[in-house]
């Protein structure tokens, strides 16, 4: 416990050194203040920006584009994992497809989903499930996969019908893989969408980011960086930690 | 009770190659019913791609972008390789750092780098020192991480054995520590290869006046569908085919198997 | 087939006419691919008895359970258990397996507690069983713990409990302490004397370890290796109050000693039969 406790101050001190030798750094002038601005000054820009309700539309625009993509990955992904596991013929022949999607660089499809949709939400969308319906898909066989096998067989020992085994052993047992596919879903819909944001659209936090650097607004620019980074690693730490959560839970000592 | 054992042993490659041709003819037509629905103004049809592209590729035009992208690509993916693969290997045999670090590497991983862009802009101009540092930022996290998990994870009682054999230092990295961790570290670089050359390529999609990125973009803005089509097109093609190798001497050569 | 009486001691000796035949396996085959796993094979089990499988490695043994249980279909040969033959696992039959097989999302009541919400049993009876599973198998103070959280044997406990609250008429238990280390296995194997006796259920124990069976069985089957086939039932008239202490006495180093003059030449042949094993 007290190796843990030591390795998580350890790592507080890191970045706290890092953030006050950013702060150091510009406050002494050693860079130049157009390339680089403290760190205060990046909270302070941000609080006035979330005070004064400037950005509110575009954090609204973005979390709504992220949150509707990942209700439909996980809802699609998991829809398709259970029929791809029921269906070993179709797994077997999305073998070389599954394999090699993740290699094509996914993110140069989003001009093209722009010409076809517009320039609105729903590119953005598509995009942020692009990356996260396979990753669910991935994680649902994974989970069904790992469902022991002696498990299964209680249930036959119980006489359960398929859906009271779906229900009652199948689903608890592949929960913690399932989770790790939302992790994954909501960590690549945040990183395709401001991605999208940033290189074409039309509002959203990357377009603010992309719009205060065409501008020569750094102090906006980093501001916003800033919170894009809090809230995005906050998010993820929190779904982490419930996975983690769970896994530990489940861990066989 | 080995009753798989008992059934005709089938080849992998056959059936692997109809699975393949079989989603390359539906893909196919997906492509083909999605340009029927969006119209010729939203995306070329697979012909028209494929004629395009290979006009395209007659051109020295567009090969000056191609070999503008594969400069930066190749730097990129030479800097995450090495950079990745040292820190790894570090972060992996000191334990106390590497607890440390891993969580905060993680957490990078999983964050939309692409708001730092403006940064490394700020940093390194426009031009293709920006093209790489962007690429290393997505390249070097996952393989890192990879040769990180690979050196904590080797069996500590491979370790013993070699002390057990009285192996000195440099014959038990040779010969043990080096084999053992091989695997991951070539699955590292497969996963550093695809984000390396997103990174690149996003890059040149912002702010670049060079590069299949930029010819991607640019086609758009001309209302040049078929351009943006076939480079795309042409990106896929080699990403999927650089991945069949790398995966094909994965399994032949460091997996081993069947 | 050879039945031998290994003692005229007339405490062991069940009386013939209460020998009431609970479950049956009659010219029972079992064939996966062209491997050749059990039988054909007879058994009859009587009503109330501690009967012992032991065989060596791969000789089908859990096969046995497979069939018998229900689990698993036999390729030629009849299984019956009350009279009805078996088609899928019948009612009053319980299964603990040599794997863990506890839930490791449901707390250790909820664990016990399991088959009885599955079949619509009403809130107040359940409470009242799993408390008194709870009770019987020493889990009182664990009743709100993650399996997780206990060790081998404690869930194997759970995995028994949760067996016995479903009141089984027969009980197979597959190598059920196969993991556990040899003074747990011991103390588990009192606790199985004690909800024999107090269950009156039949049952039927799959196991490698020959002491094991000496000590808690009235009747054990030595199996052939594969296609495993009965060739010794050995009756071993223990009185039916008795625990681990018989170690002790004389006649179980004579049963085991028996057990292994048949198990040796068995198990050379099985690892024979895995050096070429297909």
């Amino acid at each position: 416990m007290t190796r843990e406790r030591a390795v998580t101050l350890t790592r507080i001190a890191w970045i706290a050194g890092f953030v006050l030798l950013l702060e150091a750094v510009c406050r002494l002038h050693l860079v130049n203040p157009l390339t680089l601005i403290p760190p205060s000054e990046m909270a302070a820009t941000l609080w006035g920006l979330i005070a004064s309700g400037e950005i509110a539309g575009d954090i609204a625009r973005t979390f709504s584009t992220v949150a509707i993509a990942v209700v439909l990955a996980v809802a699609i992904g998991f829809t398709l994992g259970v029929a791809i596991h029921a269906l070993p013929r179709v797994r077997q022949g999305l073998d070389p497809l599954l394999a090699s999607y993740y290699s094509i660089p996914t993110f140069v499809f989003y001009p093209l989903f722009v010409a076809i949709f517009g320039l609105n939400s729903v590119p953005l969308i598509v995009l942020g499930m692009a990356f996260g319906v396979p990753a669910m898909i991935l994680a649902t066989l994974n989970g069904l996969d790992r469902v022991p096998r002696v498990l299964m067989r209680t249930a036959r020992s119980y006489r359960l019908g398929r859906l009271s085994t779906l229900a009652h052993v199948v689903m608890p047992s592949a929960l913690p893989y399932l989770l790790t596919g939302v992790k994954l879903a909501l960590a690549y819909a945040f990183i395709g969408i401001i991605a999208g944001e940033f290189i074409l659209a039309d509002a959203g936090l990357g377009h603010a980011i992309a719009y205060a650097y065409d501008g020569f607004e750094n102090r906006t620019m980093y501001a916003l960086m800033l919170f894009v980074l809090v809230v995005v690693t906050g998010l993820n730490m929190t779904l982490h930690a419930w996975e983690g959560r769970v896994m530990r839970r489940r861990a066989r000592a | 009770m080995s009753g798989s054992a008992a059934l005709p042993a089938t080849g992998p490659r056959g059936p692997w190659l109809l699975d393949g041709l079989v989603t390359v003819v539906v893909l196919l037509g997906l492509w083909q019913a999605l340009h029927a629905y969006a119209g010729e103004a939203a995306i070329a049809s697979p012909l028209a791609a494929f004629r395009h592209l290979s006009g395209l590729v007659a051109t020295a035009g567009f090969w000056s972008h191609a070999g503008a992208t594969l400069s930066a690509f190749a730097g990129a993916l030479a800097i995450s390789a090495l950079l990745g693969i040292g820190l790894g290997l570090v972060l992996g045999l000191r334990r106390f750092a590497g607890e440390v670090a891993e969580p905060i590497l993680a957490g990078l991983y999983s964050i939309p780098k692409v708001t730092l862009y403006p940064v490394i802009l700020l940093v390194f101009g426009l031009g293709i020192g920006a093209k790489v540092a962007f690429g290393v930022i997505h390249g070097v996290i996952p393989i890192t991480l990879f040769t990180l998990t690979a050196v904590k994870g080797i069996n500590p009682v491979l370790i013993r054995t070699a002390r057990a054999m009285r192996l000195g230092q440099a014959e038990t990295i040779r010969t043990i520590l080096a084999p053992a961790v091989l695997p991951e570290i070539v699955t590292g670089l497969r996963v550093g290869f695809s984000l390396t050359l997103l990174g690149v390529l996003v890059g040149e999609m912002f702010a670049s006046q060079r590069g299949l990125g930029f010819l991607i973009v640019n086609g758009i803005s001309l209302h040049n569908v078929q351009q943006t089509t076939a480079v795309i097109l042409m990106l896929v093609i080699v990403a999927v085919a650089a991945n069949g190798v790398l995966l094909w001497l994965d399994r032949r050569f460091i997996h081993r198997a069947a | 087939m050879a039945v031998v009486a290994l003692s005229a001691d007339p405490r062991g000796a069940m009386p013939a006419e209460t020998r009431e035949i609970h479950a049956s396996l009659r010219g029972v085959t079992r064939v996966y691919g062209r491997l050749a796993a059990l039988g054909p094979l007879d058994l009859d089990l009587v009503k109330g008895e501690f009967f012992s499988v032991v065989g060596p490695s791969g000789c089908g043994k859990s096969t046995l359970l497979d069939v018998l249980s229900g689990l698993g279909r036999p390729n030629a040969g009849t299984v019956t258990f009350e009279g009805a033959p078996v088609e899928g696992v019948p009612d009053g039959i319980g299964i603990v397996f040599q794997e863990d097989a506890s839930f490791p999302w449901l707390s250790v009541a909820d664990n016990v507690a399991f088959g009885l919400r599955r079949a619509g049993v009403d809130a107040a009876e359940i409470a009242r069983r799993v408390d008194y599973a709870l009770g019987f198998m020493g889990l009182t103070d664990f009743a709100h713990a993650y399996p997780a959280q206990l060790s081998g044997g404690m869930r194997q406990r759970v995995c028994i409990a949760r067996t016995l609250v479903t009141r089984p008429r027969l009980i197979l238990l597959d190598e059920p302490f196969g993991a556990l280390d040899q003074q747990t296995r011991l103390l588990m194997g009192d606790e199985l004397l004690r909800l024999w006796r107090e269950t009156g259920a039949t049952v039927l124990l799959i196991t490698h370890a020959l002491d094991e069976a000496a000590m808690l069985s009235d009747r054990i089957g030595v199996m052939s290796s594969r296609p495993g086939r009965f060739i010794e039932i050995v009756e071993t008239g223990w009185p039916r109050e008795r625990d681990s202490r018989i170690v002790a006495e004389e006649r179980f180093g004579h049963i085991t000693a028996r057990l292994w003059s048949h198990l040796r030449e068995e198990s050379l042949k099985a690892i024979g039969k895995a050096g070429r094993a297909p």
